[in-house]
This record gives C-alpha cells, structure tokens and sequence, in this order.
C-alpha cells in the first residue's frame, strides 16, 4: 500500500476492485464501512456481489477478465468530462498525451459491450471517484491473479495518476496481501531475481538505466568507474534511497560484490526459476531438489494434479511446516517448525509496516524455530552461520538493506512498527509514499490496451467462467483454520457459488453436489444458490482438499509478473 | 481543537474542545459511574448512571455534555446520588449475583458500580420483580449470548453497528420484555453476525462471555498470523498454551479491533497434530527421526544432486507465513548454495 490502512476511514471515494475485504482482511473491512458512514463515496468494481456491494454507491459487475477496458473506460470519462487533475498530471507525470489517445476509444458504450456494465455506471463512477476530495484505490488477487494481470494494475494506476491521488493522504494505490509476512517475504529477496529491499541480482538493464536517471535528476554527477569497486561506499549509512550508481558498471554486479562479502560466498548471476518454472510442464526445465518451507503448492498452486507430478518427479523434496500438509505428504523428509506463537521476529503488513512478533510458548516437541532449522543446516555446508538470536539476523538484513530498514533496530520496533523505507535511526518512517516526487521520479502514465483473454476460453464444452476467492471462517489451506473447532462449524465443506439462473437451468437445488471440469482435471463440489455470482460465473474458494479447485485453474501466466491466472478457468457443470 | 478549562468537584481541569465531561473526568482518573458509555463509542446517554450537576444548571448526564469554559461540575451531593442509587438499583436489583459463577467475577462493571455505590440488601429484595429466566444462546462456537446478565446498555448494538458496520442485532420489545435481539429474534448465528467478538470484548457484564472462560495467567503482546493487515494482538497464555487472543488498542492498523479468525483461531497452536519430531520416509512411510539423521540426509542429497546436475539442480519455496528472518536466511541459504531459484506464493 502507498497510504496506511489507517487512512482508508478517512477517504473522500473508494475505487475497490478484485477484493473482498471484508471476508479477506475484515479489520481493512470496517475501516471502509466507517469511511461509507463518514461520507465516502465507494465504488465497488467486481464480478461478484460481495458483501460491500450493499452499500456501495455504484456496484459495476463486469465480466471477469474484462478489467483493462473497465478501467481504460473511466479513464476515458475522467478525460472527456475533464474532471483530470491538470495541474498534477503537468508538474508530475509524463505521458498523458499518450494516454489520452489510448482511451479515445474505450467509450462507456462501446466498453459497456465489452464488459456487461451498463454505460450510465461507469460515468457514474468515473465522477465519483474524480469528484472526490481523495481517492483511495484499494485491490487484490482479483485484479492481479490475470494473465493480464500487470496490465490491469497498470491501467488501474493511471486512474489514480489522472486524479492526482498518489503521494496525498486518504488517497493512493492499496493492494491488500493476503498473508500476514507476503509482504516481507518479497522485501526479503524470496524472489529468483532481486535479493533485500528488490537489490537486482541478475538481469538488471532496466533498473540500472532506472537508478542511474534519478541520479542524474537529481544534478548529481555520476561518478566515472573507479579502479577498484569501494563497497564501503554502497554499504555506507548515508546512503539514500536510490544505490549510487558507477557510469558503466552493472548495479547487480556491485550488489552481488556487496552481498558476497558480508556473506563470505560467491553468488550467481545465473537466473533462477520462479514457481512457474519449478513446476514447469517440461521436466527437464524443473529442479532435481526441491525444499518447501511453509507452503502447501499441492493446494494452492494452479493445476493441481501436475503439481502432484511435479513434486514426486522429483528426486528429493523437504518439507518445513508445522502440520503435515497435504504437500508433506510428497516429501521425503519432513522437518518440524515453530509457529508464530512460538518464536520471535518481525512480520511485514500490507502496509509496509515492519512489527515485532514474540515468542508466547516453546516450540511442540522438538520443533525448532525456522531460522534454527536453516542455521543447523547452513553449517552442516561448511557456511560461516553463527546467529544467536533472530535480531542479528536483522541487524544483517539492515546492513545490506539500509535504503529500506537502515532505521529499524528492534530497539525501535520494540515501541511500535515502522513503515519502509526508513534509512536510518532518526528517520520518521514514511506512512505515505511517493509524496511531493515518485520513488522513480516522474509519474508515468501507462498505455495498455484491453486483450480479450485468450489463455482459456469459453465454449461450448466449458461454458462458465470459474473464478476463485477465499471465505470468511476459513483460511488458504486450511492448514491452521481447520484445526479450529468453531470456524469450521461455520463453514466446513466446500460451496461453490452459482446463480440461481444457471442452477435452475441445470435442474440444481441447493446443497446438490455437482461434477465441475476444467480442460485439466475436474472435481466434485457441493453448491450454494446465490447472487453473489452473476449468470455463466461460479466462484470456489481453494480452502479445501476434498474440493480442490485448483485442480480446475490454468497456470498460464502473465508474461510480466510470472503470476497465475487463478481468477479465470472455462469450466463445465454436470450433476453429479 | 483548542484547550477547554473546566472544575470538577472544585480541581482545575483541562480537557480538549469537544471532549464530554465523563471522557475529560476519566482521563483524569476521576471515576463517575457509567455503565453505557464507551470510549470507541458514540455517547448513548441511556443508564443514567453517570449523573452530575453543573452549578447553576441542575442535573444532567455527563457522557453526552460537552466540556465548557469554566462551568462547575459536582460529582456528589445527595440530589445526584439518590438518582445515581435509584438507577444503579433498578439495574442491580434483578440482575444475577452469582458472581463466583460468572465468567466475569472481577473483571464486570456492574460490580464496579455496585461497590462504587454500596448496596443495601434490603432495598433491592423490595425491588426485585419475577425472576426473569430467559434462555441463553449458546449456538456460536466462540461465545454465549445470556440476556439475563444483560443490562441493556446498548453496546453491543452501537458496536456493531459502529465499529464493524454489520448491524446484526438491535433492541427488540417493549418495557419489561426489552432485549437485544436479531432479526426475528433468531439465534446469532442464523444471523448477519461475522462472529467478531468486538461486541463480546466491550460488554461490561457477561451477558456476552467467550466460551471456555479461563483467564491466561500471562500475555504477550505480538502480530496476527492470518491476513496482511498485521493487526496487533495480546496472546493469552497459560502454561504452555496459548488460551485466548485480544486485540491491541495502541496498534495503529486495528486500534484494538479484530475479526472472527484472528480473535478466535488459534486452537491449532496447541493441536495434537502438530508435527513434533522430524520425520524420514522410508518405503513410502514416515518413520520418526532424530534431527542429526534428518539433516544429514538432507544436506546428503542435496550435494549429490549439486553435485550431478550443478546448483541449479536446487529450487525453494519460502514462505509468506514465517518471519522476516527466517525467509530472509531461507534465500541467504539457497544463494549461498549456488542457485537463485527462489520463490513464493506471492506470485498466487
């Protein structure tokens, strides 16, 4: 999130898209309910009618997959009606031009055929959400979860640049992670291609070009090689939040030089495999090894019986949890972790706020703390490894990160989270971003066009668009909710959503159990009759191993984020 | 807002514009009897408890006037107690006075009122109407619903209603017959309730109790493990267990505020099933292991593969569940081995 979650209470208008907060992150939930009763205008811009729909302003119920051109259109609006924020798009952004010429064409009638909104709401949408004092846009997996799914956050933020709603409080882009540390496992390099605070580790032409203009904004010279790379120089507390960066050299060359030093090893360049890959469909592609902490793939990643494959395919495979899930089922050595409750650390929010988690209880049995397991086996490969406690873990972190955590010692955090990036001790922290100047400099308006999807289709074998999302008494796997009792009175079987048009056209009655197929595999269900979904759209939640829908979902990606689009499958509907 | 000055009981205090004369008197830490109002809340003014007299102006109720430049406010003087005892009794006389039993023995704020009072026996036997026997609602698995320790101060409603925006249940009936109700007078779970418990953390009596009522002998103060919000909690722990959750009022993203899994789900932290030992398999079986044995097969394998097909034989899947450090030493490890193929479900 640019804005803290604080702010959203505060909000003149809300554009939510692709989320159901308050199923999926409820306290976020009744910030927005608080931000309706105080006056705010909420739009709400998703297939399904979600629970927030019922008090929302203007509810546009478009197709799935249908996203950049809904988006493209009320930009088009804000620019026809010129209800822009000129004097913002002058001093702050480039590109508009362009811009405009892109959604010329994207008018609410021609967008209305596209997407199934009736014209009239997407202009009154559009001036809502520019008419308002500030605007919070605040999504989720529904608009990421996309073979387009860079595009449609893209064209998202041009609506946020076209308002002049970033860098302002109450307003900004709010994507909503789903999971308490998501945030922190990305800021922590659990990525093939960037290491802490996105330090390039390969592949980095774009982000070197990138540093090396803002330095040049910024009038500063940008210093010729020098003979011997001074690594002092990156490692140095003065640094500011852009690395410096040497005409000619490679930045991820410097910061694998920078990295290797403090952690006494050589790093490679080589690019490494995202979760697409390690489970790409040919095997020869894959990794021979594979060690899983704390993730259930066999549930959660799309295609699930290649998965299944996948992971016995494979020559070895460890699994680090604290139950044995349905993924340690494939492993061949299973190591015992330490839950939250029973070790210490820091978590990271949806909001860039970086808090101290404490130790409650000891580990069950002989579980260890995960940072254990790994320095146990971190010096069985003859590594220099010697942490006696998670904070020096984090003192290092902060040391080759100090553009992002340089300030935070847990001395600090002890009196209350911080918001990255926060460089050093006397640092306020920074609850809004890119005020006053964007992270990169300049805004960038972006020009994406609207591709009707076509990773997987709808015809006459699969007639229905299958979309995904989570329930309120559950969570993901279930590997900790469904160890509680009392969520799963509420909610213990799968019920997929279907609306009562297709139920009756199908000769369904609730609670009936159906047959869904998708072209990768097909699973039974129970059903629920409802609204929630429109005509020719069903939605399942991946809460459950006896339903798994991802047995059904399509792991193409999208080609820039290498994210899976879970949120549209073509499936077919039998009684079973 | 600008700084007020205002006497209670003849001390100079100093409050904010805006603020009610029961707010600025609790932040001094001047007790005024109350039983409705609550800080998160809008001021309800409905038992009258919190009665006081402003030289000059009579009585009224100090949870909805607001603080005014020099007035003079009288916490105590015979008029305003026979008011305040009168409806202390009202509330007191039928309510029931098994404390030892009730789940909230010490931590209610009707016996805070009872002893602010000083109550007489006799008076409330004379009170007492027909005992009132209502059944308790005991459909959620979290909590109970007991209307007969309920003291209709309207709460639960206005939190609801306030805090989480559902408006699941409202006052229902009429004079004596009075109750909180849902719709149709349904049980809650039949309801629009989400099983919050935001209702259940404000009640000042036990008409709303979390089942299994034991009190942690301890708390510690950490983070949520469910969604991205990183909402603050106080773990309630006895023993090694951990007995109950609640939210932390200083934290700025929930300010006190929960929903249903991350004041309630936690029973899997002490769940019988939690892996406990490492586990090998052997002929598609797991045996229990020893952690030498598991991790020298590990790191066996692990050489073996790197050996035959090179680092990018390796590949890991961390974690957005576990802590920064532990993800952050996960990619140290596989780089250190040679191999970026890292990742994580963040790309889900």
């Amino acid at each position: 999130m640019t804005n803290t979650v604080g702010e959203i209470a505060g909000a003149g208008a809300i554009l939510l898209t692709g989320s159901n907060p308050t199923e999926n992150h409820p306290v976020i939930g009744y910030r927005i309910r608080q931000a309706v009763r105080r006056g705010a205008k909420l739009i709400v811009a998703e297939p399904r009618r979600i629970p927030l729909v019922n008090i929302a302003d203007v509810h546009l119920q478009f197709k799935p997959g249908t996203d950049v051109a809904l988006f493209n259109a009320l930009a088009h609006v804000i620019i026809k009606e010129g209800l822009e924020d000129k004097e913002y798009i002058e001093s702050r952004t480039q590109g508009f031009e362009y811009l405009k010429e892109i959604v010329e064409k994207y008018t609410p009638e021609y967008v209305s055929g596209i997407t199934g909104v009736p014209a009239e709401d997407i202009i009154k949408a559009a001036r809502l959400f520019a008419g308002a004092e500030s605007g919070s846009i605040i999504y989720c997996m529904g608009v990421t979860q996309h073979t387009s799914g860079t595009e449609n956050v893209a064209a998202l933020t041009n609506l946020s640049l076209l308002t002049g709603n970033l860098g302002v409080p109450h307003a900004g882009m709010n994507p909503l992670r789903g999971q308490n540390n998501v945030q922190g496992a990305c800021d922590m390099g659990c990525l093939p291609n960037v290491l802490t605070g996105y330090q390039p580790v390969y592949g980095d032409r774009e982000t070197d070009t990138y540093w090396r203009r803002l330095k040049l904004e910024k009038g500063e010279a940008v210093a010729p090689p020098p003979e011997e790379i001074d690594t002092s120089v990156i490692l140095a507390d003065t640094i500011e939040f852009e690395t410096p960066v040497y005409k000619g050299m490679s930045v991820s060359e410097e910061i694998r030089k920078k990295f290797s030093k403090v952690w006494g090893v050589e790093l490679s360049d080589a690019p490494g495999r995202t979760i697409a890959e390690m489970f790409h469909y040919n095997p020869t592609r894959r990794n021979r090894v594979m060690y899983i902490m704390g993730e259930n793939p066999v549930l959660s990643d799309p295609h699930a019986d290649h998965v299944r494959k996948c992971l016995e395919e494979m020559d070895f495979v460890v699994v680090q949890d604290i139950f044995l899930t349905e993924t340690a089922k494939y492993a061949d050595v299973v190591l015992p972790a330490a839950s939250f409750a029973e070790k210490d650390g820091t978590f990271i929010n949806t909001e860039r706020r970086v808090q101290r988690i404490r130790r409650a209880v000891i580990p069950r049995g002989d579980s260890k703390p995960d940072w254990e397991i790994l320095q146990l086996l971190a010096q069985r490969f003859n590594l220099n490894w010697n942490y006696s406690s998670p904070e020096e873990v984090w003192d290092e972190v902060r040391r080759l990160t100090p553009h992002y955590f340089g300030g935070m010692s847990y001395e600090r955090l002890e009196k209350g989270g911080l918001q990255w990036p926060c460089p050093t001790e006397d640092h306020p922290a920074t609850p809004i971003m890119h005020k006053g100047r964007f992270a990169r400099g300049i805004g960038q308006f972006a020009t994406v066009e609207y591709r009707p999807w076509a990773a997987d289709t709808v015809d006459e074998d699969y007639p229905f668009i299958l979309t995904t999302g989570r329930k309120l008494y559950q969570y993901h796997t279930r590997t900790m909710t469904g160890k509680t009792g009392g969520l799963n009175y509420f909610l213990n079987e799968e019920l997929m959503e279907i609306s009562p048009r297709d139920a009756q056209a199908l000769e369904l009655t609730a609670g009936d159990v159906v047959k869904v197929s998708s072209r990768r595999g097909s699973i039974e269900t129970k059903i629920q009759i409802t609204d929630r979904v429109p005509p020719s759209v069903v939605c399942m939640s991946f809460h459950f191993g006896e339903s798994a829908v991802n047995v059904l979902t399509d792991p193409a990606v999208c080609n820039m984020s290498v994210v899976s689009g879970l949120k549209v499958s073509a499936v077919r509907i039998e009684k079973a | 807002m600008g700084e007020i000055t205002f006497f209670i009981d003849g001390l100079k205090i100093e409050a904010n514009e805006g603020d009610t004369i029961l707010r600025a008197a609790l932040e001094q830490g001047i007790y005024i009897p109350h039983l409705c109002y609550h800080p998160d809340l809008k001021p309800f003014g409905g038992c009258r408890l919190c009665t006081i007299e402003i030289e000059g102006r009579g009585l009224t109720i100090s949870c909805k006037t607001p603080v005014e430049e020099g007035v003079r406010v009288i916490t105590e003087n015979p008029q305003i107690n026979k008011a305040r005892r009168i409806a202390a009794e009202l509330i007191i006389a039928n309510h029931y006075s098994e404390c030892l039993q009730c789940a909230r023995n010490t931590d209610c704020r009707l016996q805070d009122i009872a002893t602010y009072i000083g109550i007489e026996e006799g008076r409330l036997q004379r009170l007492k109407r027909t005992v009132r026997d209502l059944p308790i609602d005991d459909s959620n698995p979290f909590f109970y619903r007991d209307p007969n320790k309920c003291v209709l101060c309207g709460i639960c409603v206005r939190t609801c209603e306030e805090i989480n925006g559902v408006g699941a249940i409202d006052f229902a009936f009429r004079g004596f017959a009075t109750k909180i109700s849902t719709l149709k007078d349904k049980p809650i779970t039949e309801s629009t309730c989400e099983s919050c418990g935001e209702c259940v953390d404000r009640c000042p009596t036990a008409a709303l109790a979390r089942k299994g009522s034991e009190r942690p002998a301890r708390e510690v103060k950490t983070i949520c493990p469910y969604c991205g919000a990183g909402c603050g909690i106080y773990l309630g722990v006895r023993g090694d267990r951990v007995l109950s959750a609640r939210g932390d009022r200083q934290n700025p993203v929930n300010n006190g505020q929960l929903c249903v899994k991350g004041r309630f789900g936690y029973d899997f932290v002490n769940h019988p099933d939690r892996l406990t030992t490492p586990l090998i398999k052997r002929n598609g079986t797991f045996v229990e292991a020893s952690w030498d044995e598991a991790l020298d097969l590990v790191v066996a394998k692990f050489k073996e593969a790197r050996e035959e097909y090179g680092p990018e034989a390796l590949g890991g899947l961390s974690s957005a569940r576990v802590t920064n450090e532990d993800n952050y030493l996960f990619q140290k490890l596989l780089r250190s081995l040679g191999t970026n193929s890292i990742d994580h479900c963040a790309r889900l």
